[in-house]
This record gives structure tokens, C-alpha cells and sequence, in this order.
């Protein structure tokens, strides 16, 4: 990634720091990625970018700045990218994925406080995101007390604008949420200086729709009895979907969908017959966080689900394409985003249903249920998905962890028994 | 045809031989030391010593030195193993195991002599006979000393479940001039208690516990548990060897 040492000087970031990242992930991605066989050709295009992880985008970015264009770095999936692109705003995911970034966190927060929100001020304060550099405003939400407080300390240091997600789903909060988007869409209007029209947003729908879309279409082929790929590189997609354009993200998407249900009629699969199908539930895994996935995929398992922020919660579920007013957008909108199930909302039985709906419709022998240290809602949820796991009859493996490979052992020796154990 | 397991743990290694009417026909063990790869051929050299051709295959390894094993045909992981060790040792099928290891200790539900559950902890070394070592380290005596002790004491409660905290709490409890009894019963009841709390997250209903592991030849460690846990909980002289017994069962 040399090549982009100037564009980052420009943009203010710690250089040797920096570098230091630049030298472990290409070994990372080389042990944890390369090393599979047999994937898919269109899996060519994720792995360029990752070589290139903070210098191809990023240029990217800095080009259409240049040409007026906004950069809204964003957290969470309940931020609608609809609103932005439809002023002709750029979203972009933030780098909160590596243990790298972490101890920059621990200088300012409690050590309780969960590893993604630790990575992710630990990345901007230490200033070795690149994503975090370029992006002229910051969009946070209120989904856990850990990161409303630590939007707090960001706001310090950049432009901020919170969202204010209900936490629970009756009527009225559907109808909050509308207004909060509203609310969102004059911030956009205001840091753009364009108007977000009807139909700008009904165009603005339909490419989110579209990557929707073409993301489902890649996970449909993991419900394949034999998998045409790896749940490493289905979720190395779906973590780079956060950053790339939408409308690329869509294309390329289709193509490696077209190569899967081809691999799928061909009857090429990456697992021999048998390995047992594990879907993971719980906190999300922000690149480069493949800890869980590779320990799993080598122990004689497969990963065919994500039910997570990085897996369905991001692509299920469709706006409304058909309504043609601002406010029949944002109620759509709303709908929509107010249709994921977030432990941050109380009660949630929706993501007990979601979990046992995804066991059925990609046949899992197990469920592992990843929380992430320290975060207590999901955390606490876990209760309920494990006991309604059980009363389904089937087995699931709760797991905490965090960045660090000081558990992998360990962890190594419960999911084989895991694994064991589905016979 | 014998049947050789082999459970290389972070404290000692067990080797088990059965014959294939499952009669166990030897059981050893040795300090695991510094080399899981030097513990693993000293173990071949005394197999092959007493007449059993490591060779010829039929050896399984468990236990977090299990990939150390050269001549191991295959690795099956110690939960698998003590689920199946102890229904043999214990001639059940359906029982709730404790292992208490000595960096992990593991709670399984055992139906049909398979697992059909199980917890373990997590990195932290609270409840292992780690903990224990290191308390006895401090206490200046062997484990299986301040196990015994610890039946002699009472009233005194060790609150910090890290062992680096608890440590400094022992040592503040000696600097005091507390009786070591009193101490030791302080050790294991934190241990106890830990263990059980970790246990009660799965189902026990009306299966007998059983504890395998180096901690099992204590007998008080046993009675503490079946005290906390509210169940008659039961052992067995050849329970530390339940995993190695595991292991060979594995590869019949």
C-alpha cells in the first residue's frame, strides 16, 4: 500500500503507527484467507480491495470530495444510506474491527467498555484510519449506552450528528423514527447544500434496494447443501459492503452470486460432504475480525450464516419503492429500518423468530451466539436465544470473546467440541 | 488390539490403555513440565517399554497438548473424552460431569454417553487448580495438603475471583495472622463455589454428578461441592483418568 504514503500524510494521520498495521494484515488475510481452496474467482475483486484496504477507497473518497461531494462516516445499520445518497452524499464505514486500535480507545474510556467502540476511538484519536480521516461528518446513533457516550468524547474532535433510535417498537416509536430521519435528511440537505427531493430519494431507494438485494443473493446460495463458498469470504463481502459504493458493491455481488448458483448446478463446493453448517448470532464483526469464522472453518465446520449487523440485519427486508412523497419515504424508511432486531430494543422477541427462522431456511446443525465483551444487551438477550434454542431442539454454544488471540486456544477447544458434539 | 489414550493436560499427562472389551488395562501419569513434545515421547518410549506398539495405531490424543502427540492417529478434545471416560469409569450413561482441570474446568451434560451440553470457563483462571496451586504456592504447601486442611477450617471467605487479586487477599490474611486452616477453607470454597455457579447453568435435574480430574482425589473438594450444588456428588479413583479413558474409548 505504498503508493498512497503522500495521501495520507495529507490527510494528517499517524504514519508510523500506521505502518506498523500495514505490515501485519496482508500476513493476517494471507493465513486466515489465501490459505482456503478452491474459492470462487469473483472472490478476486474483495481481495484487491483488502490489499488495498485503506488506500484504494479512500482515494476514491478524496476524488469525489474534490468534486464537491459530502463524506458521512457512519456506525451502525440503522443509519439510513438512502438520505445521503439521495443528496448526493457518500457513506462510509469506520474502522473498529482490530485489536490494533484498541489500546488508542483504552486512553479514554473505561476498560469495561466493549472492544468495537474501543477500536473505533482508538482509530480516530491515534489518527490510523484513513475512513475516519476523510469523512466531514460523523453519523452515531444511541443503540448502547457505551457508544452514546463515546460519541461524546468523538464529538470533541469532529463534526457529529446523533440519531435517535427508539428502543422499543410500539406504534409511536415507528412514527419517531420517521421523524428522526426527517430531522437526519435536513442535516444531509445542510452539509451537501442539495435538496433531497422525492425523487432523488425513490432513486436512492432503489440502489440500497439493489445491493440488498444482490448481497440476499449471495447468502441464498449458502443454503446450498453443498456451499459454494466459505463463510470467511461471505463475510469478508459483507464487511467491505459498509465501505464500498453501492452501486459497485451491487455488481459485484451479482457476479460472485452468478458464479455460486453456477458452482451450485455444477456441484462445487468448498466442505467436503458433511461438515456440520453453524450459523452465528449475536454482536457484529467489523473488519478485519475473522477470528471466529476461521476458528470454526478450522475445526471442521462450516459458517453458513451471519444473523448479525455484518450479515442479514444489513441486507433483509426491502423499503417501499412505491411511495412518491418525502413523507411516505421516510415512513418507508422507517419501516424498514424499524423491521431489524437489535438487542438494543426491549422486548425483542422479532430476533428470537429471525434466528429460528435462518436455522430453518439454511438448514444449521448449530448456532454459536458471539457477544462481544462487555456488551451487556446482547449479552444479557443471549438468555433468551439460548432457551429458545433449546426448546427447538437445537444446539447452541455461547461465546464471549473480544480481539485478542489470547483466547483462540481456548476457544479452539470449545468449538471442536462444539463440533464434536453435533456428531 | 489395545486402545491407547493419551490426555495431555497443563498440569499432568494421562495415559490410558484398553483392551477392546473396553477393560482398562494400564493408567499412568506424569507432570506435564515445560515440553508438551518431550511429555509425549517420554510416554511413547514407557508404552512401548511395557509392550504396546504405538505404532500400530489406535492412539488418541486429547487435552490442550493434544496436537503435541507425533504418534497420535487422531485428536478428539477433552470434553468428548471425559464425557465418555467418566460413563465408562462410572458405568452410567446419563450423568452431569465437573471437570476441574488445571487451567479450565468444564461442566457437561452427559445423555446416552454423549455430550449433550456443556460449559467451560472462560480464559480466566478462576475455579481451575491453577488457582489452587497458586494459593498453595503462596501457603507454602502442596495442593493436595491445603485440600486437606481446608476441611479443619471455616469462616473466611476469599472475594476476588482473579487469582493475581486473590493472591494479594491471601497473602493481606496471612499478614493478619489468620490460621492457615482457615485460609486453605477459604481457597477451596471460592473454587466451590465458582464451579457450581458455572455447573448450574446447565440443566442438572436428577443426574448424578460426578467430578473427574486432578482436583477428584480430594475428598473434601467433593463434599464441598455436593454441599453447594445441593446433590450427592460422587468420584472415582481412576476420575483423574477420565479423559485419557475418553480417548482410547474414541478410537475404537
Amino acid at each position: 500500500m505504498s503508493d498512497y504514503v503522500k495521501m495520507w500524510e495529507d490527510l494528517g494521520m499517524d504514519l508510523e503507527t500506521h505502518d506498523a498495521l500495514c505490515q501485519v494484515l496482508p500476513t493476517a488475510f494471507g493465513d486466515v484467507y489465501l490459505s482456503q481452496e478452491n474459492r470462487p474467482e469473483g472472490m478476486g475483486f474483495w481481495d484487491f480491495v483488502v490489499s488495498e484496504i485503506h488506500g484504494i477507497r479512500p482515494s476514491e473518497l478524496i476524488e469525489a470530495q474534490k468534486n464537491g461531494q459530502k463524506v458521512f462516516g457512519t456506525f451502525c445499520v440503522y443509519v439510513p444510506d438512502e438520505v445521503v445518497i439521495a443528496a448526493n452524499g457518500i457513506v462510509t464505514g469506520l474502522c473498529g474491527g482490530s485489536q490494533f486500535w484498541v489500546p488508542g480507545g483504552e486512553k479514554v474510556l473505561p476498560k469495561n467498555t466493549c472492544p468495537l467502540i474501543k477500536a473505533s476511538v482508538g482509530a480516530r484519536l491515534d489518527r490510523t484510519c484513513p475512513f475516519f480521516r476523510i469523512a466531514d461528518i460523523y453519523v452515531g446513533e444511541n443503540t448502547c449506552d457505551g457508544k452514546k457516550k463515546a460519541y461524546e468524547i468523538l464529538a470533541e474532535d469532529v463534526p457529529m450528528h446523533i440519531m435517535d433510535v427508539p428502543q422499543m417498537k410500539r406504534p409511536e416509536d415507528y412514527d419517531r423514527w420517521a421523524h428522526e430521519i426527517e430531522l437526519f435528511a435536513g442535516v444531509v440537505e445542510e452539509q451537501t447544500g442539495n435538496k433531497v427531493t422525492p425523487e432523488k430519494l425513490a432513486e436512492a431507494i432503489k440502489i440500497v434496494n439493489n445491493k440488498r438485494k444482490a448481497l440476499k443473493r449471495v447468502y441464498d446460495a449458502r443454503k446450498a447443501a453443498k456451499l459454494p463458498i466459505s463463510g470467511k469470504d461471505a463475510l469478508l463481502m459483507m464487511q467491505i459492503a459498509f465501505f464500498d459504493d453501492p452501486v459497485r458493491c451491487a455488481e459485484m455481488c451479482n457476479k460472485l452470486a452468478d458464479e455460486l448458483e453456477q458452482r451450485i448446478k455444477d456441484g462445487v463446493s468448498v466442505f467436503p460432504e458433511g461438515t456440520k453448517r453453524i450459523m452465528v448470532t449475536g454482536t457484529p464483526l467489523a473488519i478485519p475480525n475473522w477470528k471466529l469464522h476461521h476458528i470454526i472453518e478450522t475445526s471442521g465446520a462450516a459458517v453458513v450464516c451471519e444473523e448479525m449487523c455484518t450479515g442479514t440485519r444489513y441486507f433483509e427486508n426491502l423499503v417501499d419503492e412505491t411511495q412518491t412523497t418525502l413523507e411516505g419515504q421516510y415512513k418507508a424508511l422507517a419501516d424498514r429500518y424499524m423491521k431489524n432486531n437489535c438487542a438494543c430494543f426491549t422486548p425483542n422477541p422479532g430476533r428470537i423468530d429471525d434466528i429460528l427462522r435462518l436455522a430453518k431456511e439454511y438448514n444449521v446443525d448449530g448456532i454459536i451466539d458471539v457477544n462481544l465483551k462487555f456488551c451487556s444487551i446482547y449479552d444479557t438477550e443471549g438468555f433468551f436465544v439460548e432457551r429458545a434454542l433449546k426448546e427447538a431442539g437445537i444446539p447452541v454454544l455461547g461465546i464471549e470473546t473480544d480481539y485478542t488471540d489470547s483466547d483462540a486456544e481456548q476457544l479452539k477447544t470449545r468449538v471442536e467440541a462444539f463440533v464434536e458434539m453435533l456428531g | 488390539m489395545y486402545y491407547i489414550g493419551i490426555d495431555i493436560g497443563s498440569t499432568s499427562a494421562k495415559t490410558a490403555v484398553l483392551d477392546e472389551n473396553k477393560n482398562i488395562v494400564e493408567l499412568f501419569s506424569q507432570p506435564t513440565g515445560w515440553s508438551s513434545v518431550d511429555t509425549a515421547e517420554s510416554i511413547g518410549r514407557t508404552l512401548r517399554e511395557k509392550g504396546y506398539m504405538v505404532e500400530d495405531g489406535g492412539v488418541v490424543s486429547t487435552g490442550y497438548g493434544r496436537v503435541a502427540v507425533p504418534f497420535s492417529n487422531k485428536t478428539v478434545t477433552e470434553i468428548t473424552c471425559h464425557a465418555k471416560g467418566a460413563s465408562l469409569v462410572f458405568g452410567m450413561e446419563d450423568l452431569m460431569v465437573i471437570d476441574i482441570g488445571g487451567q479450565d474446568t468444564k461442566a457437561i451434560l452427559v445423555e446416552g454417553g454423549l455430550v449433550r451440553d456443556f460449559v467451560m470457563n472462560d480464559k480466566c483462571s478462576a475455579g481451575t487448580g491453577r488457582f489452587l496451586e497458586v494459593m498453595a504456592n503462596t501457603l507454602a504447601m502442596r495442593p493436595d495438603e491445603l485440600c486437606t486442611l481446608a476441611k479443619h477450617g471455616g469462616n473466611t471467605s476469599i472475594s476476588s475471583l482473579c487469582t493475581v487479586f486473590a493472591e494479594s487477599e491471601v497473602i493481606s490474611l496471612i499478614g493478619r495472622g489468620e490460621k492457615k486452616e482457615n485460609i486453605a477453607f477459604g481457597v477451596v470454597d471460592s473454587i466451590v463455589r465458582k464451579v457450581a455457579s458455572q455447573a448450574r447453568r446447565l440443566q442438572i435435574g436428577d443426574r448424578q454428578v460426578v467430578l473427574t480430574g486432578g482436583l477428584c482425589e480430594c475428598d473434601y473438594i467433593c463434599d464441598a461441592l455436593s454441599k453447594e450444588l445441593n446433590t450427592r456428588v460422587i468420584t472415582h479413583k481412576k476420575g483423574r483418568y477420565a479423559g485419557a479413558i475418553g480417548a482410547a474409548l474414541s478410537g475404537m
